[in-house]
């Protein structure tokens, strides 16, 4: 299936410069598994997503569709065809 | 008249203080690394062109190493991340505390203290770290604690004439020593007395140590700036002493030597662990020439009224010219620089977010 992930202007650079990266993944895929086919496109960007244990990074939000990840099943939420990845830094800062 | 460089790592991105008029007139530049913490450079002069690192951290995006060979007009990241924890390590990178160059012998070894406290080395000129097993692997490690600013090794000093003795300081963990370039570490805290703790013990380890220099002129001797005391090693950081008293107040975070001057070193000291502070809103630069025996205060050029002036423990930084220039930031966003050992200081930048780092030096 194929997993359209919207990238937030501030990544676009490690992103190759484009706004939405189409992914091409496995039915049955997690959010776990998209980020491993990110982390091998574009490692600039998934390290970004996550942190080297593979835990997502506090201040970084994912959608999926409408829906946080941290809602449903995290990294194992599963995909399904059509869906939606969003990238989002959350309103945190200082 | 050569370049002289001052990166300034500041909570909001990294600016660049430039001088080619002998040190008088500094343009700032910046920021680049917009948005992220500077907690970590290093001008790196053992190529002639010097290469420079930074480690900051977005709140959003996490920590990252970057190297400029342009003199920081352009930073660069390798594609796979040039400092991560090992899978086994169970650990995940949350700053960079400090960049440091090996000496000129080993010409592309830098090091790298992190937190969770834990020390990296390059052997490429900093695009690639990997984790120093000797001391991640130290008994010790699972009983350090954090202090305030988090579980950080901050401080990493390569021995000039051996560059396989290698010191490290540890918040809180203390000082801890390696003769054999890092496979093995012993705590090396041997007078430092924890006055944080119950009756004020000297344990083996676990002091709040908040910045080492050593001594360029003497490098067995070493100034040593405590959570709440200064001391002094002539052994190589294998034994400490306290130092005089700096008017009674002997909390601080930095520690700069004099770059060729031996028994020159300089403190900034703050009030009290509580209030942090410049005591009674004066800034001062305090100055031993015997090792610590005697302090003079520096005060020409710094203000000596209603200033309430934070300076952290990498804001402090000398240029290694002569005379030396000395540079420090606050976390009020200034800049003072004195390009005449810290006879005379003046205001280089202001309106700076709060800044985390100096350092500086003679680039062209």
């Amino acid at each position: 299936m194929e997993i359209r992930v919207r990238v937030p202007a501030a990544l676009r650079e490690v992103a190759g410069g484009q706004p939405v990266l189409t992914c091409h993944l496995a039915d049955g895929a997690t959010v776990g598994d998209l980020l491993d086919v990110v982390a091998a496109s574009h490692p600039a960007l998934e390290r970004r997503i996550r942190d080297e244990q593979g835990t997502l990074r506090a201040h970084v939000n994912l959608f999926v569709g409408n829906e946080d990840v941290r809602s449903l099943s995290g990294s194992g939420t599963v995909l399904g065809t059509d869906d939606q990845v969003s990238v989002l830094a959350a309103i945190s800062g200082g | 008249m050569p370049e002289t460089l001052v990166l300034v790592g500041t909570a909001k991105g990294l600016f660049s203080l430039r001088s080619t008029d002998g040190r008088r007139r500094f343009d700032v530049e910046g920021p680049t690394l917009v948005g992220e913490e500077v907690y970590a450079t290093c001008i790196d002069s053992r190529e002639a062109t010097p290469r420079l690192l930074a480690g900051s951290a977005s709140m959003h995006w996490g920590p990252i190493v970057r190297r400029s060979d342009d003199l920081g007009r352009t930073w660069n990241e390798q594609d796979h991340a040039a400092l991560a924890f090992p899978g086994d390590a169970g650990a995940a990178l949350a700053r960079i505390w400090q960049l440091a160059a090996s000496g000129p012998e080993q010409p592309d070894v830098v090091y790298a203290g992190v937190e969770p406290a834990a020390l990296f080395r390059s052997d490429d000129g900093g695009r690639h770290f990997s984790l120093v097993r000797g001391l991640w692997d130290h008994p010790h490690r699972p009983q350090w604690n954090p202090g305030g600013g988090g579980l950080c090794l901050h401080t990493v000093l390569v021995h000039p004439d051996d560059p396989a003795r290698l010191l490290v300081a540890i918040s809180a963990g203390g000082v801890y020593l390696s003769d054999d370039a890092g496979d093995s570490w012993r705590a090396s805290n041997a007078g430092i007395v924890a006055t944080f703790l119950p009756d004020a013990p000297v344990p083996e380890f676990g002091q709040c140590v908040h910045k080492v220099a050593r001594d360029p002129g003497n490098p067995e001797r070493l100034y040593l700036q405590h959570h709440d005391g200064i001391y002094r090693s002539d052994d190589g950081g294998g034994s400490w002493s306290p130092m005089a008293s700096i008017a009674g107040v002997d909390f601080g975070f930095p520690a700069v030597a004099h770059p060729t001057r031996p028994d020159t070193a300089y403190l900034i000291p703050l009030q009290g662990a509580e209030y942090r502070c410049t005591p009674g809103g004066r800034c001062t630069v305090w100055r031993t020439t015997d090792a610590g025996a005697s302090w003079s205060p520096l005060t020409d050029g710094l203000p000596q009224a209603d200033a309430h002036l934070t300076v952290l423990r990498d804001a402090f930084s000398t240029d290694g010219d002569e005379p030396a220039g000395l540079y420090f930031g606050t976390r009020s966003g200034e800049v003072y620089g004195s390009a005449d050992d810290g006879d005379s200081w003046r205001l280089l930048a202001a309106h700076l977010p709060p800044v985390l780092s100096v350092r500086a030096a003679p680039v062209g």
